[in-house]
């Protein structure tokens, strides 16, 4: 069955070689951006261009027809035609050793009773062929490893290990815009479109077998088949980490989703109830969503819900002490005698003693990565949160650009400091593998100020910093919410 | 569940009650009868063989043709300042799921219930009571011990495993599940069952 699941989903996310059908000489048209972004990307394999009239696109030739596409060149087809040549085109690719179809077009299911017949029709037919049908009326598929980019709109993301699937294509472009944003990759990335064969759940299997894979995300409207979803999503969830996106939580957003995919809602706690139950987190917001599934590709999981949090910036260490204590899975831990003791060793007496343990600017050289270190090798630190970083090249930053720099000392206080920042993200990022418990940064900079050293050298390293304390929180809760579900629901006698 | 005496005649009615022990309560039942309280065939507190006489008549006499066969049930009273409610939906999408929520009077304005889907293991059903928002709730209160965790447990496992049992069963709804002494006690209950 798995090794199945993995056979049939290869040909989709690692061709052999790539029919792009519509390819248009048109920049404006679906069929050249489809094009465009494959050989922009310099997908690897083999890749042809069909087109009705065997123009040139791109600078290159194309073909008038799929016959003239050798015989199992290609496994992969990305079709841009009209819907009415679909059945004729994927029966001729069929005969060439195709054995999976993007199907961009649109004017299928979304398009009324005569589209939804039209795609039944496809479904039974690529059945009968053995051929793997996504979409139809999807954006299309991303697959880093194999440096496939076959899809109408933008972006193409770092190489990583989040794994995406969503019912709503523009959903898959954001998840990869904050991709790029973070510099945390992608393995696999599809729009599942219309769902005709393929939906969400069959998707989630195959992320759960694929190696590239270490966490899916997933947005979803409606469920056709609850239960095959729910069997799917505990099934993925006992291998890896499932973050999933729900719309149409309200009555006004069951009404959008049923036009924008005419799915049909249950009450929004059923579906819940149903997240906790397969042990998938959910997320209520797009980018909790994304930095969640961040999260579990860059931090090892908590194995309990005591939080710390090393601050020196005092503002954010109480809000975000509010946020720990109100949160209704994590602990805001007291801080242990022995952790308090050795920061009284490093630190003088004006820091807060406590958690939030706020340096109050008693920082010297090596204080912050020293405390860092001590908190995270607590036994009783669950996690660490650090906030603060940054700050210092932040001015930095301002003296460089400024009239004075690189006289009155500048130059080397700048260096200093960015050294510093850096170090310190490092130290954060080392901590959090050597000790395996999530060692979160977070620092409005990460937003504002993303070329700041210190969020570049986590970028560097393939982690990121939070934009916020909140955010942090909230995604550190995702990793609580699995880590603890792992635990609980083992079967007997076998480690979580 | 409360221990029950099934009967037919108002003297069954006091006979029932004198060996429960008082006070009791009587309710009018019937295969037609779906919600007692809204038509008053819900007597609680009934302290004594009077009172259980005059209840028993009344409700008798409150049968309606359409309700069919009726009889009285009688009970022991339950009391506890805690209300949960539990039973079994069907959910268009996820098909049957069990349901346990915060009761009482309040319970539809602060809608705090938690779902599962059958079937349940004990580990889920767990996680039901740790769902709610106001699971403090379900602590020791008042000076009345905290709620017999696994006891609750027991009533829902037992929900999904009764759904499970028979495809008849369309919806379960247990109101109230009082919390006595600690123990989640079902006074009432409404088996909805689809027509073969």
């Amino acid at each position: 069955m798995s090794r199945d699941v993995v056979a049939r989903f290869k040909p989709l996310f690692d061709p052999a070689g790539v029919i792009i059908a519509g390819a248009s000489t048109h920049p404006g048209k679906f069929g050249f951006v489809a094009a465009h972004n494959l050989l922009r990307h310099d997908y690897p394999g083999r890749v042809f261009l069909t087109n009705r009239e065997g123009a040139e696109v791109l600078g290159r030739s194309s073909l008038r027809s799929i016959d003239e596409v050798p015989e199992g060149a290609a496994d992969l087809v990305f079709v841009c035609t009209p819907a009415a040549v679909v059945p004729d085109l994927l029966r001729a690719c069929a005969r060439k050793g195709v054995r999976a179809a993007f199907v961009s077009s649109a004017g299928f299911a979304e398009a009324g009773e005569d589209g939804r017949r039209a795609q039944e029709e496809l479904a039974a037919l690529c059945d009968e062929l053995g051929m793997l049908l996504v979409g139809p009326n999807g954006q299309g598929v991303v697959s880093t490893p194999a440096a496939l980019c076959a899809q109408i709109v933008a972006p193409y993301p770092p190489r990583g290990r989040i794994a995406v699937v969503s019912q709503s294509g523009n959903f898959v472009s954001s998840f990869l815009n904050y991709a790029c944003a973070t510099g945390v990759g992608v393995s696999r990335a599809v729009s599942a479109g219309n769902s005709a064969m393929a939906g969400v759940a069959e998707f989630l299997e195959y992320f759960a077998e694929d190696p590239e894979t270490d966490a899916m995300l997933t947005y979803v409207e409606g469920l056709a088949d609850g239960r095959r979803f729910f069997d799917a999503v505990r099934k993925a969830a006992g291998r890896k980490p499932v973050v999933i996106l729900k719309g149409g939580v309200t009555s006004g957003g069951q009404r959008a989703a049923a036009s924008h995919t005419g799915a049909l809602a249950s009450d929004d706690r059923v579906f819940a109830g149903m997240c906790r139950q397969a042990g998938a987190t959910r997320a209520v917001t797009v980018e909790e969503a994304f930095e969640a599934a961040a999260a579990f590709v860059t931090q090892p999981l908590p194995a309990g819900p005591n939080v710390f949090v090393l601050t020196t910036v005092g503002g954010w260490g109480v809000v975000t002490a509010d946020r720990i204590t109100s949160s209704p899975t994590l602990d805001l831990l007291p801080i242990p005698d022995d952790l308090r003791a050795a920061f009284d060793e490093r630190l003088p007496p004006r820091w807060s003693r406590n958690n939030p343990a706020d340096l109050a600017g008693s920082e010297t050289r090596d204080t912050v990565t020293e405390c860092l270190e001590l908190a995270a090798r607590h036994p009783e630190v669950h996690a660490l949160l650090f906030l603060g970083l940054g700050i210092q090249s932040n001015q930095g930053a301002l003296e460089r650009t400024g009239p004075f720099y690189p006289g009155h000392g500048l130059e080397r206080i700048v260096a200093y400091h960015e050294r510093q920042d850096r170090r310190m993200a490092g130290a954060a990022f080392e901590l959090a593998r050597s000790c395996a418990k999530p060692v979160l940064v977070a620092s409005e900079l990460a937003a504002t100020h993303p070329d700041n050293p210190g969020m570049v050298e986590l970028r560097t390293r393939g982690s990121f910093a939070f934009s916020s304390s909140f955010r942090a929180i909230a995604a550190l809760e995702h990793l609580y919410r699995y880590a603890d579900h792992r635990r609980r629901h083992a079967p007997k006698g076998e480690p979580s | 569940m409360a221990p029950e005496h099934l009967v037919t005649t108002a003297d069954e009615a006091v006979r029932a009650a004198a060996t429960i022990g008082y006070p009791v309560v009587a309710k009018l039942c019937g295969a037609g009868i779906a919600h007692k309280t809204e038509r008053g065939l819900v007597r609680l507190g009934l302290g004594d063989d009077a009172a259980v006489l005059g209840a028993a008549t009344a409700l008798l006499a409150a049968a309606r043709p359409e309700d069919g066969e009726v009889a009285l049930l009688i009970s022991p009273m339950v009391r506890g300042t805690r209300e949960l409610i539990a039973g079994c939906v069907d959910d268009p999408t996820f098909g049957h799921c069990v349901m346990l929520g915060i009761g009482g009077v309040l319970a539809e304005a602060i809608g705090d219930v938690a779902f599962r889907l059958v079937p349940l293991t004990r580990v889920d059903a767990a996680d039901m009571v740790t769902d709610l928002r106001h699971r403090r709730l379900l602590d020791a209160f008042r000076g009345e011990p905290a709620v017999d965790r696994e006891r609750l447990v027991d009533v829902l496992v037992g929900l999904s495993e009764l759904v499970q049992s028979d495809s008849r069963i369309v919806s379960i709804d247990v109101n109230p599940l009082i919390v006595c002494d600690g123990v989640p006690t079902a006074v009432d209950a409404l088996i909805e069952v689809r027509e073969s």
